[in-house]
């Protein structure tokens, strides 16, 4: 779309970098406009945070917002950035809010805090439906088979098996009072594999593709040679402005990645845009209302800890986390900013340390029973907060919920809500939902004990030795902060900070996803049959054969054949006329 | 009237598009070679012109993005590294456990659910040349998928037959690099359908060459010699399939590639490799004119 614009109004694509000013703004000065076009902007943006560890953390958004309304089953056929394919997908199926993600390895809280939009390992898909929707579960299982073709993934292995209706720890994101979680769903897909099949697609959903601005740099070689890697689309209403008489479609399409120091081969810790991405940025997308690179440079106030080449007078401050840090700007609409490539040299010594942080494993021996365990750790000093905890177990893995138990410093503590929907074998998974109070400076366990299914012979993967997954617990949680946070529902926000929407200011949103497990079932020898099969011929021909033989066989009585000698004598015997011998 | 001299050449296949089918059906590390063989069938055949939306890519595992990958999101042909088939971007339609033997039969005949997307059907018609490029490990009259189901001959001639009483091609290549792969053809009954395998029945086909920093072999013999074969075509060459049948002699291959052309109606000698490979696109230049009639008066509303 954009290459017909600068094939028709040449003047138009060179005024916009001469007089830097954004593309959108003086095309429709010049073209006349049309009567019922669906205004929408794109903005994109990418914070580099060093983290303690050394390593580097990446985060791309890419933020278009659209003002089309769908809630009340309007026709759009005309459009401009936002992508047809996701437009389509929202109109047919009547969906409220997406969320997906694809996720490879596992975000360390501990070393490297708290990620500005945190998702599982493997596949995250989530969604509320409109309440105009009467078969969810069947639009579910449509939405789920066009989401693998456009994202080139497996998400058709998402069915009632995997699927629940969580009641409280997924609320929307958008606006909106459609509080019926029966019109919400989620599922994830632990095993499922993110590769360059996966980004394809998701970069053509850009409006700029990764032609121009910020995804140039994504370059599959180097963004999966990293230790973590996520990208996601996040589509939801948003107001338009702070009256809210009217609701906007915004999509954000995420990106965060870390680098790991060591892998790349670094000695020194040295990082640049071109040691990251082995690209450099020579453009802004000509279609973005506006393009930022942000540099945390918090613990660098006076520049004696690292040297940012080449430098931006830019400074700007924002709370994000419960904690407010300095960023430098890099405005990349603004010609000046261009230049040879970014060189980052950087050292490391404090980060706020995360509030709220968990793990998961699975305890035991043998193949028969064993134990989850869930460990939250709360580490404020003198606050305690409520965390809710979602469980979503498969199905062959039984689970007792009478051996439920969650200890805080070693007593027993009482969740103040609890809702768990029992699993149906090959029918629905287990929910568990819970409301923890978390005690100042604490870990607090749950465990639940659970026996291992047999499953039926068909119903085991190819490789069935690996193990089989399970989903990631989610854990969310208001963590009180010290910092006051911004509510406002201004557009100035920098994206990373204005993604989960704040009620109160003393307190922020956050998400912390646990490992995926690995489990054994018991597995049968396949190659059974075949054994089966070739002992079981074996005992039927011997025990058969011997009796049939036995009943059957009658015994005649033979001459034996006579010697040599008597042989030659019987010739001539014959020869000569005389009887034989 | 029109001159159909010219137009005749045009013509003289009767096929109006291109489809491929790559299936690579075998899983875990230590066969990278076939992932690596379906991928480099699948980067020449998108470099001659068959878009992704025409090509139904399989693999049953991930070797670019797995773990023992020293070089993540590559995935390479030769020893020293040259060629990268894997790219950056490849679209892949069936990948880990959706490969299976329903799966394929199913993308086959065209026998899926409602729901299942356009990326992932075959959605050829009578006059679509459709290529089909077969990798694992088989034997004598099946080949494995995964390690843990198999395909026979008799289901597979049974499947293109199917295709055939429904229109579903016009002409068909069949592929195949896998020990003992022309058992896969013997049982073929429907017309218009040549096939190529990598060694006959009784032999074994052979890997080409390990790479040391990968750990693996990186890929067959046939399909190397085929993809070193197909590098040298671009959209507007001549050759046809009697060059493709000499591909891989035994000196090189160690085993004896066969080919069967019994029930393909043309002379192969006439059959260019762009007419499977490659989506060339058939022009027809008329010089008639067409009378548009008169726009349809809207009807008086009662």
């Amino acid at each position: 779309m954009w290459i017909g614009f600068s094939l028709l109004m040449p003047d138009c694509f060179s005024l916009s970098f001469l007089k830097d000013l954004h593309w959108c703004g003086v095309c429709m000065s010049v073209a006349p406009p049309h009567p019922h076009t669906n205004t929408d902007s794109f903005q994109e943006e990418l914070v580099v945070r060093p983290l303690h560890s050394g390593d580097i953390y990446a985060s791309f958004q890419f933020r278009t917002v659209w003002e089309a309304d769908f809630s009340r089953g309007n026709k759009v056929s005309h459009y401009q950035l936002f992508p047809k394919s996701l437009g389509q997908v929202i109109s047919k199926f009547s969906v409220r809010e997406l969320h997906i993600s694809f996720t490879q390895g596992y975000w360390r809280t501990m070393q490297w805090g708290q990620p500005f939009l945190p998702s599982p390992p493997g596949a995250e898909l989530w969604v509320w439906f409109q309440d105009s929707v009467t078969d969810v579960d069947g639009t579910w299982k449509e939405l789920t088979n066009v989401l693998s073709g456009i994202f080139c993934a497996s998400l058709n292995f998402i069915d009632s098996t995997n699927t629940v209706q969580p009641s409280a720890a997924f609320k929307p994101l958008g606006v909106g009072n459609v509080t019926d979680h029966r019109f919400l769903r989620y599922a994830t897909l632990p095993r499922e594999i993110v590769c360059t099949e996966n980004l394809t697609p998701w970069k053509k959903l850009l409006p700029c593709g990764s032609k121009a601005g910020l995804a140039v740099l994504l370059k599959s070689e180097k963004l999966f040679h990293s230790s973590f890697h996520s990208q996601a689309v996040h589509i939801r209403p948003i107001c338009q402005d702070q009256r809210c008489k009217s609701t906007s479609l915004e999509l954000r399409q995420t990106l965060n990645a870390v680098f790991d120091l060591h892998t790349s081969g670094q000695a020194k810790r040295e990082w640049s845009l071109f040691k990251m991405f082995s690209r450099t940025l020579t453009e802004a997308c000509p279609l973005a209302s506006s393009s930022k690179i942000y540099i945390d440079i918090t613990d660098n106030s006076q520049g004696e800890q690292f040297e940012l080449s080449p430098a931006s007078s830019l400074l700007s401050q924002a709370v994000v986390l419960g904690d407010r840090r300095t960023f430098s700007v890099y405005d990349l609409t603004d010609q000046a900013t261009f230049g040879s490539t970014r060189s980052l040299n950087l050292l490391i010594r404090d980060m706020l340390r995360p509030l709220l942080h968990a793990e998961r494993y699975v305890a035991g021996y043998g193949l028969q029973t064993g134990e989850i365990h869930t460990v939250m750790y709360n580490h404020h000093p003198y606050r305690s907060f409520p965390v809710l905890l979602l469980d979503s177990v498969p199905w062959y893995l039984r689970l007792y919920i009478h051996t439920l138990t969650v200890t805080s410093k070693g007593k027993e503590n009482k969740p103040s809500y609890i809702h768990y929907q029992p699993s149906k074998d090959r029918l629905r998974p287990h929910l568990l939902e819970m409301l923890v109070q978390l005690p100042p400076n604490s870990a607090t366990e749950v465990t639940v004990e659970f026996e291992r299914a047999l499953l039926k012979w068909t119903e085991y993967t190819p490789d069935p030795n690996h193990g089989f997954y399970v989903g990631s617990s989610v854990i969310s949680s208001l963590v009180p902060s010290t910092v006051a946070t911004n509510t406002s529902i201004t557009q100035e926000q920098p994206l990373f900070s204005s993604f989960f929407p704040c009620k109160e200011e003393l307190s922020y949103f956050v998400r912390v996803y646990t490992e995926p497990l690995l489990v054994n079932l018991p597995t049968p020898d396949f190659s059974m049959p075949y054994n089966v099969i070739c002992l079981t011929c074996t005992v039927v021909a011997v025990g058969y054969g011997s009796l049939y033989n036995l009943l059957t066989r009658s015994f005649q009585i033979e001459e034996p054949s006579p010697g040599l000698a008597k042989r030659i004598a019987n010739v001539i015997r014959r020869m000569r006329g005389v009887p034989p011998l | 009237h029109r001159n159909l001299n010219g137009a005749g050449q045009f013509f003289s296949s009767g096929h109006t598009n291109n489809w491929a089918v790559l299936v690579c059906t075998s899983r875990f590390w230590f066969n990278y070679r076939h992932v690596a063989n379906t991928l480099s069938v699948y980067r020449s055949v998108k470099r001659l012109g068959i878009p992704d939306s025409h090509i139904v890519l399989m693999l049953a595992d991930d070797m670019a993005c797995n773990h023992r990958n020293p070089k993540p999101a590559t995935v390479f042909s030769h020893k020293n590294m040259e060629l990268n088939v894997y790219g950056d971007d490849v679209e892949v339609d069936y990948r880990g456990y959706e490969v299976t033997v329903e799966n394929f039969l199913r993308v086959l005949t065209g026998r899926l659910p409602p729901s299942t997307p356009r990326s992932k059907r075959l959605l050829s018609d009578d006059r679509s040349n459709i290529l089909i490029y077969l990798t694992g490990h088989g034997g004598n009259g099946f080949l494995k998928f995964q390690d843990s189901e198999e395909i026979s001959n008799v289901e597979l001639a049974d499947a293109f037959e199917q295709m055939w009483q429904k229109r579903r091609y016009n002409e068909l290549l069949f592929i195949i690099d896998t020990c003992q792969g022309a058992s896969m053809y013997e049982r073929f009954y429907s017309p218009n359908l040549m096939a190529l395998a990598s060694s006959q029945v009784g032999e074994d086909s052979l890997s080409h060459q390990p790479d040391l920093a990968i750990g693996v072999h990186l890929m067959d013999r046939y399909t190397f010699y085929l993809l070193e074969f197909l590098e040298d075509i671009h959209p507007a060459s001549k050759t046809n399939m009697n060059d493709l049948f000499k591909v891989c002699p035994k000196s090189q291959c160690v085993s004896t590639p066969g080919h069967r052309t019994d029930l393909f109606l043309r002379d192969p000698g006439s059959v260019l490799i762009t007419d499977f490979f490659g989506s060339v696109r058939k022009i027809e230049i008329t010089m008639e004119t067409i009378n548009l009639t008169d726009p349809i008066k809207q009807m008086e509303e009662k």
